[in-house]
Parts: structure tokens; sequence; C-alpha cells
């Protein structure tokens, strides 16, 4: 019964770096030329693997590089990565939106992917309008959308508003009537990209319970990539945990994501000075209230402290902004100094950003830090990297009393409180 | 479990690209979403605007006014007995439909990057779709040109239709199919190099010139010789002087050039499909 219903051998995707445009058409006529003469393309041999934090060495990467795996009829696989490990590559390819360097899928059933909802919609066309057109973009056909019209209308929960133009709707109907539509596809095999991740909590949680009926009771194969965690654990059977391009791990879901959350932890150690187009970032720190490095306490200061190397000072206006994101990739909080109005023109080339938290109000656990260096005068990101720094907040004596809140009670955030009882 | 693999496989992805590899099957079982992008464009072009479709026939009237003033009247150029003005107004007429056809589809890939970023569906549903919602523009202003006839035929001027009218189906496909074949082939080639949107605008403009539009092939003849072997090369001449033959009963026709015409946009429809084939595999990472 358990047929193999996908089968991806080798597959390889190679970019280009940097812009598109001189060099182009010589590099087109070399590959030419060498296809004129009977020989393999030149381009092919050459490429660094897909790691961000090298610097580029050569004009070309591999976003993806043998990958293989075999998917079965039934199955619902999780494909789980960080960001930028080729994962969204993988869904291209195999939404047939972009064809592999070399190797190949092959499928025995018809794919449908979910890259995103609502892709086509047009405002100016009524709800009911945009159903059949999204419907048909999809590849359902003109029967099969009437068949389930009532259906889907129902599921959206925008009955009344179906004769009216999509422009008219607030986001949160727009995305309930993309995602219904979506969620009545039938297709064999179901390629989904975190479209879990919209609309509010019920609507949310109905997604959830559909996705669950699609693979589960219908027996559907379903591709899930997410970042979150615990979607990939309560829907997927198997995981498939890809890394700089290449598939690092395959195996049961359980498996899949503690490999993926150890991976994420030991894979830690920055080189300084890491580089940029227009300058470098010497050093970055963590503190803690006495100025060490270390784990930081809950209720305590804190410093993060940077520092850059900009080429052009006078003419940059620079903005830092962190963000804190916890082990399942969520976002927690942003530190920005654009909020402050900390931003101003530098004076000299080598220049210290220090953000201070007076008092930290994490919860215990590892955070992961993401960085965004932004020039506000010319509107273009200097270096940006959702996965830069890794640190450790430990529970702390916030409130002076001896008692140590304890990890699992507190969720993400610890507010400042006083208590009166009268 | 029993893990057996047959060979029966129902389709591959891969990056072979041969240049004729139409999956028609393919193509047919999207038929209805080609008909629900045809209903999109129509229904939504003139949306929030005040006029309207009435803009279809601004266009070709104004054109052919000016054309009557500059070209007839200015600079003299003769229409034989058939009245400048619808002389113009048929040339236009049957301009615009190929110019929409070109235009519309020369940025399939560029305009429709996001949607095709995104969901894979036979990418030349799109052109296919423009093609045939400019079927109704056609129409529209058709209507336009047969109105003016009957006013010209009421108020006593010398025009009629010949037999050739019969061909009137088989001209509409030539144009569409070259228009479309040749939007196909640049649509696949500004993916990649940007410069030609540049280059279409003004090409077209340029191309409406030595497409006999504005005046009668006979003119080049009678006048500059020398040049004539553009325009009767030209199929885009040959079918806008035929266009002009079968309604105003004016000009040359030649079946060497219906059939020359008829075969180049067989020709150009094909190579623009295999072009177009080839790039749509991939062109998601050069756009």
């Amino acid at each position: 019964m358990n047929n193999i219903i996908l089968k991806a051998e080798n597959i390889s995707k190679q970019y280009r770096l940097g812009l598109v445009g001189t060099g182009t058409m010589s590099h087109d006529l070399n590959r030419w030329w060498h296809r004129v003469r009977g020989k393999e393309d030149p381009y092919l041999k050459i490429g660094a693997e897909n790691d961000r934090s090298k610097k580029a060495e050569s004009d070309y990467v591999w976003a993806l590089r043998d990958i293989n795996f075999d998917v079965y009829d039934g199955d619902v696989l999780g494909i789980i990565g960080k960001n930028g490990a080729g994962k969204s590559t993988l869904l291209k390819i195999l939404s047939r939106v972009t064809t592999p360097t070399t190797g190949s899928i092959k499928t025995k059933g018809r794919i449908a992917s979910l890259l995103e909802v609502g892709t086509g919609f047009h405002p100016e066309l009524t709800g009911r309008e945009n159903i059949y057109l999204n419907g048909a973009i999809l590849g359902m056909t003109k029967g099969e959308i009437k068949a389930k019209e009532e259906e889907i209308i129902d599921f959206s929960g925008c009955a009344m508003y179906i004769d009216t133009p999509v422009k008219r709707y607030s986001s949160g109907m727009r995305v309930r009537l993309a995602f219904a539509v979506a969620a009545h596809l039938e297709p064999d095999i179901l390629v989904v990209d975190e479209v879990l991740a919209v609309g509010d909590a019920e609507f949310q949680k109905k997604a959830i319970g559909k996705m669950k009926d699609i693979s589960g009771n219908d027996g559907r194969t379903v591709l899930f990539v997410s970042h979150n965690m615990a979607a990939v654990k309560s829907l997927c059977t198997r995981g498939v945990v890809l890394e700089n391009g290449k598939v690092a791990f395959e195996g049961g879901t359980d498996e899949s994501v503690s490999f993926y959350l150890s991976k994420k932890e030991e894979n830690k150690l920055v080189n300084f000075p890491i580089l940029f187009e227009g300058g470098q970032i010497n050093s970055f720190e963590v503190l803690d209230f006495m100025g060490n490095e270390s784990n930081l306490l809950l209720g305590e200061s804190c410093k993060f402290n940077l520092q850059l190397r900009i080429k052009n000072p006078k003419k940059a206006k620079i903005n830092i902004r962190y963000q804190v994101f916890d082990k399942e990739e969520k976002l927690i909080t942003t530190l920005n100094a654009m909020h402050l109005n900390a931003n101003k023109v530098l004076k000299s080339e080598i220049q210290n950003f220090v953000c201070s938290i007076n008092n930290l109000r994490l919860a215990p656990g590892t955070y992961s830090l993401g960085i965004v260096i932004l020039d506000l005068n010319l509107r273009k990101y200097f270096y940006k990297n959702n996965d830069f720094y890794d640190f450790t907040v430990e529970s702390g004596d916030v409130f002076k009393t001896g008692k140590l809140p304890s990890k699992e009670n507190i969720g993400v955030y610890l507010s400042d409180q006083d208590w009166n009882i009268d | 479990m029993n893990k057996t693999e047959s060979k029966e496989w129902l389709y591959e992805i891969n990056s072979e690209k041969s240049l004729f590899d139409f999956n028609f099957k393919e193509i047919w079982r999207y038929k209805d979403l080609l008909v629900l992008f045809v209903k999109r464009d129509i229904v939504t072009v003139y949306k929030q605007t005040v006029l309207g479709p009435l803009w279809f026939l601004i266009q070709p009237l104004f054109t052919s006014v000016i054309f009557t003033l500059v070209f007839n009247n200015v600079a003299n150029i003769q229409t034989g007995t058939v009245p400048s003005f619808l002389f113009n107004l048929a040339g236009i007429t049957a301009w615009t439909y190929f110019k929409e056809c070109l235009t519309g589809t020369s940025n399939t890939f560029t305009k429709n990057a996001s949607i095709f970023g995104k969901v894979y569906f036979p990418r030349v549903i799109m052109p296919m779709s423009i093609t045939v919602s400019n079927l109704l523009k056609l129409g529209i202003q058709l209507s336009i040109f047969i109105g003016f006839y009957i006013y010209f035929v009421l108020s006593g001027s010398p025009v009629n239709p010949n037999a050739n009218l019969v061909l009137f189906p088989a001209y509409v496909f030539i144009m569409g199919t070259t228009g479309l074949g040749l939007g196909m082939i640049l649509s696949a080639m500004t993916t990649k190099y940007r410069d030609l949107t540049v280059l279409i605008g003004f090409g077209v403009q340029l191309l409406m010139y030595i497409s006999a539009v504005p005046f009668p092939m006979g003119e080049i003849l009678e006048k500059k010789p020398e040049y004539f072997w553009v325009f009767k090369y030209n199929p885009l001449a040959q079918i806008i002087e035929g266009f002009r033959y079968m309604t105003l009963d004016t000009g040359m026709f030649t079946w060497w050039g219906f059939f020359y015409a008829l075969g180049f946009s067989l020709v150009v429809f094909f190579l623009g499909l295999g072009i177009f084939n080839r790039t749509e595999k991939s062109f998601v990472d050069t756009v």
C-alpha cells in the first residue's frame, strides 16, 4: 500500500550571486560556446556551498546540492531548516515554479502548491468570482469549483460579503477566503508553506484542523514546510532537515525536530570581523550586569555592544535593529534604535553602538538574536542576519525576595508587579 | 510495508529543455483558467473609469483624424476614390489589434512574476488570454468602423467591399498569431535583458510606418520603388493592405502576399511558443 509517490534524485540548484547585469551576456555566450562544442556547462563545476556566514568566493552558489528523498503515499513530510537552508528553493522546484539545475523529481501524482494563499486575487472582482479565478489558477476545473462553491464559502465565513469586490474586504477576510479555496483543492500531493501563520487564532485552529483532515482522514500526501515546530510535530509523520542546501537528517518527526534544535545550538561560532558591502562588524558582545560576557540574568541589566566600521561614515545614517527569537524561531521582541530616534550621521569610521536594557524581563531560556544594519539615507541594508548570535537568560532574583521564578511558569515575559492586599 | 517502485511516473521535473516540447493536453486541462482570465481582463479593465469602453473608440477615432490631417491633407497622400478618413480607420483598426496583442503579451513574464513565482500553470495561458480578450476590443473597434462605413455609403461615397471579405477570419487569425508569436519571443527575452522593454515601445511605432498603415502600398511603388521590397516582404504590410483591399476594394492584393503572411504568422507562433516554453521553466531565477 505504501508506494513511492514522489522521488527526488540528486536535485541541485545553482544561483548566481550579485547583480545580473554586465557579465551576464559574456557568461551566456561562454555557456553557449561550450554547448556548441558538446562540452559541459563550465559554471556548473564551480559554486560555493550555501553558507551565509562565509564570504562568497565564487560568483555562483549552490542553494541546493544533491538532495535525495522519497515520499510515500499518505506521508505528511515536514521539511525544516534554518532560514536560507534551501527550503523555499526546494518548494519552488517541487511546485514547478522553477527547475533544478541538475537532477530530477519524479512524481506519480498531481502536485498543487500553496506557497502563498490568494495568488492571483483580483481586487475588483467579487469574492465569488475570485473563488473561481483562484481555484482555476491552483489547477481546479470549473466543474470542480462549482461542486465545492458552497463548501468554500461556508468554510471562509464570508457568506455575507461573497458578492462584494474583494478590495472592500478586510485583510483577514481576504486570507480566510483564499485559504478556503486552497483547502478545498484535491491534488494527490499538496505542498504547503507556512500558510498557517495567518489569520486570527480561531481561524488558525480551523486551518490546522483542515490540514489534519487532509492528511489524516483523506490520506493525502502532504509536504509541509514550516518554522513552527509545534505545528510540524502535530501534523507530520516524517521529517527532513535541510542544512546549507543539503539533507542533514531524515527520519521520524520527533527525531527530526530535536536534531534541528540541537544543530541550531552547536552551530554558533561567530568569527569577527564579519564583512559586508560598505563596512564590517568588528565585534559584538552580549554583556551581563557586571559587564562580563556570560549568561544574562532575569531582572538585571544587560548590554548589547556592537562595533562597526563603515567605509563612508559621513554619508551613512545607520540604524541598528535587533530581533529576539525563541528556540522555535518565533519573534519575541525587538530592539530598534529608530524607535528612540537614536540614529545619527556617524563621525568616525569606527563606531560603537551600545544598547542597554535596565531590567531584563525575558523568561529564562536560550534565544537567538537577529540583526539588521540599515542605512536610512540610502534605504539600503548593509547586513541582515536573522540568526546572528545566541544568548541565554537565567532565572534571577527579580523581586529581591529570594524567590526565583521558575522557567516553566513564566511563559515569555515577566512583568514588573505590585500586590496590594487589603 | 511493501515499498514498490514502479516506472510509471506521471511527470518529471528536471532542467532538460527541448525547444518543441508542447504539452497541449495540459494546456487543454487549464482551458477554464483561460476563460476566467479573459473574463477578468474584460470585466476589470475599465472599472472606475468614467468613459469605460468608450476609450476603445476614442483611440482609433482620434488617430484616424490626425492621420487624415497630416498625411492626406498636409502631405497630400492620395487614397483614390476612398475617403481618406475611412481608409485610415481601416488601417488603424487592423493595426491596433496586432499592436495590442504584441505589446500586451511582450511583458508577460515581468508583469506576472509574482503569480508565476508562486504557482504553476502552463504559462502560455496568460499571453493566449490576452490575445483572446483583445478580440473583444477589435469587435468594438470594428463596429465603429462599420458605423462610419455605412455613413459614407449613405452619403454617396463610392466604397464597397469585395469578395475577399470571406478571408476576414483568416486575417484576424494571422494578426493575432503574429502578435502573440512576436510577443512571446520578446517576453522571453525581456526576462533577462530589460533593455528590450525600452525598445518595444518605439520599435512598434516605427514598425507601423513600414507596415503601410497611414498610406497605401501603391504610393511607395510609385514614389520610391527602390524601397518597395521593405513593404513587400513585411508580412504586416501585406496584412494591412489586404485588410483594406477586402473592406474598401482599394490597393494591391496578391495571393502570394496572403500566404506569405499566413506562413510567417505560423512560423513566428510556433517559434515563439518554443522559446516561451524554454523560458518559463526557470525565468523565476532571472526576473
